[in-house]
């Protein structure tokens, strides 16, 4: 059977300005201000899925736990560690900062999103060497292990400077995953697209 | 049925030993490895940490024969996990064999402290967690679990299903972290540290203590039950209220209780091994957890007292001291707890508790609104 291809929105620092994309298209969140580059780079690519499969929000107070957020990349939080870094290097210039700490843990941006979107779901971040798309489907198909997870959003997301960042979001069901060769494929164009 | 996942070999390196027996068995005697530290490098705050001896760990990898250029990061997972290896018998250069490893900072100190004749790019987790795969000849691309405080628990959760998936038999999971002047001005900065050994669940308990250790699980497929250890279910879960401090409810946290405990055989539970770091608000919201998942009666103990908070391979090294705990029907005392102080009255004490049973549940959480929980059984 044929299968629909994923919808999916790649995003690089060529190609996009996080800053404008959340003031034309999201705007009603300022928590995004004081992100690092990662977890902006999340968060606009998530909203932007959510817009062009056109997914609402969980209305109120309402959270869901049947979504999973698993993201992958290579450099983690080396952009905020690099960040972070820099103010504890020097001794007489020693300003540790908590606002800048707590983006050094990768995982912070599926934290975001979740709270974004009221999930309740798993969340897990996956550093890999490089994007791997078969290695990815593995991962994700083994995220379904998890009985309660119905969907999950699915990505790669990378930055290791303030103004360079690599980021795709898709959406993915358990019928998508249950065929774990297509959902590489899938994967596979999506990682195509991260540095164009 | 699904394979049958269990723990086939472990090991802890830690300031309390260097094998699981040698740390259960300081831990039992009421040994700590915290001490108090009055500057590190440019931090001039006082503070508590476990800190392991480079050398012993140095002598360590010269007696297993681990030669090549390393960083204390890498050293310590060798260290932990050839050992591991060895007592599993499993043949590690197989293409039927996973590496997983977790840590939330890896070699983080080359970024202030770049070393002679180590590449850069070993800042990078999964080229570091490449060096451990290189050592062992493992053909796969090696997968690093980084989802901060609870990255040891999920590390063995991804090895449960990768292994129930049928692609591979064994998986090797290795958890450590190095407490470099990095982490610790970090929490220094978010007030999260104790100048004094720390209190879990302690009325006066004021922040956590930082640790390292590196600990190793080696877990096996089959078709069958065996006797032995079997890791039975996990869950991960996110609280979605905030990324730095824990849901008042316990939302998350209780999520992972309530799904771990479908599998759990209550009458069986020996104890809950929680997260206990002894900050107000971590210990307070795990006891909100535990009361609304109807544990508030089933022992609970805690390991910080002894080890500190060893990040990346806390839910590894405490779920190994679990097991040896529930087989020696032992409830830990908890290290620094004295008096009630949290809002629900969990069942804790500073003195070593007999216990009945064959399982238990390992509990964490941590920054990203991140909650983990995994059940362990004891198969006779």
């Amino acid at each position: 059977m044929e299968r629909k291809a994923l919808d999916y929105v790649a995003l690089n620092q060529g190609n996009a300005n996080l800053t404008e994309l959340y003031r034309a298209h999201i705007g009603d969140w300022p928590k995004f201000f004081k992100m690092d580059t990662l977890s902006k780079a999340g968060f606009v690519a998530s909203e932007l899925l959510f817009k062009k499969i056109g997914e609402k929000r969980p209305e109120g107070d309402g959270f869901i736990q049947n979504r999973a957020i698993v993201l992958f990349g290579s450099t983690a939080s080396l952009c905020a560690d690099r960040n972070y870094q820099e103010t504890i290097q020097d001794k007489d210039n020693y300003y540790p900062s908590p606002a800048l700490f707590v983006y050094t843990l990768p995982n912070i941006v599926t934290g975001e999103i979740a709270i974004r979107n009221h999930y309740r779901g798993e969340t897990s971040f996956y550093v890999l060497e490089e994007p791997d798309a078969a290695q990815m489907a593995f991962h994700l198909a083994c995220a379904f292990q998890d009985r309660v997870t119905d969907s999950i959003l699915a990505g790669w997301v990378d930055s290791s400077r303030n103004d360079d960042f690599q980021v795709f979001m898709t959406l993915i069901n358990r019928a998508d995953a249950a065929d774990t060769e297509w959902l590489a494929s899938q994967l596979q164009l999506m990682i195509n697209n991260l540095n164009k | 049925m699904d394979r049958v996942i269990r723990c086939i070999a472990d090991n802890v390196v830690s300031p309390l030993g260097l094998d699981s027996r040698s740390n259960y068995d300081s831990v039992k005697a009421g040994r700590s490895g915290l001490a108090r530290y009055e500057s590190m490098a440019n931090i001039t705050t006082p503070f508590v940490l476990s800190r392991v001896d480079r050398k012993v760990i140095d002598d360590l990898c010269g007696r297993l024969g681990i030669k090549g250029n390393y960083t204390f990061f890498e050293k310590f997972l060798l260290c932990s996990s050839l050992q591991a290896v060895r007592d599993s018998g499993i043949d590690a250069s197989s293409d039927r064999v996973l590496f997983i490893v977790s840590t939330t900072k890896g070699n983080v100190s080359l970024l202030g402290q770049p070393e002679d004749g180590i590449d850069k790019e070993r800042v990078l987790l999964a080229k570091a967690a490449r060096q451990v795969t290189n050592y062992f000849g493992n053909p796969n691309n090696p997968i690093v679990v980084c989802n901060a405080c609870i990255s040891g628990v999920c590390a063995q959760i991804e090895a449960m299903r990768a292994l129930r998936s049928g692609r591979y038999d064994y998986a090797v999971v290795i958890g450590a972290d190095e407490q470099s002047p990095f982490i610790i001005s970090g929490f220094l900065s978010f007030k999260a540290i104790s100048d004094e050994p720390c209190r879990p669940f302690d009325k006066d308990r004021k922040g956590l203590n930082l640790g390292e250790c590196a600990a190793t699980v080696v877990l096996a497929a089959s078709d069958v039950r065996k006797s032995g250890w079997e890791l039975v279910c996990g869950a991960i879960r996110n609280d979605a209220n905030h990324i730095s401090g824990p849901s008042r409810t316990g939302e998350g946290s209780y999520l992972c209780l309530m799904e771990v405990l479908k599998e759990c055989r209550r009458q069986e539970l020996a104890f809950v091994n929680v997260h206990g770091t002894a900050t107000a608000y971590n210990d307070e919201m795990e006891s909100i957890a535990l009361y609304r998942a109807g544990l508030i009666d089933v022992p609970v103990t805690g390991l910080k007292g002894y080890y500190g908070h060893t990040m990346g391979a806390a839910g590894i090294m405490e779920s190994i001291l679990s097991m040896y705990a529930v087989r020696d029907n032992t409830v830990l005392a908890t290290r620094g707890y004295n008096e009630q102080g949290t809002t629900y009255p969990v069942s804790v004490s500073n003195v070593t508790r007999e216990c009945k049973g064959s399982e238990f549940i390992k509990l964490l959480s941590g920054f990203g609104g991140s909650n983990a929980a995994l059940l362990y059984r004891f198969e006779e």
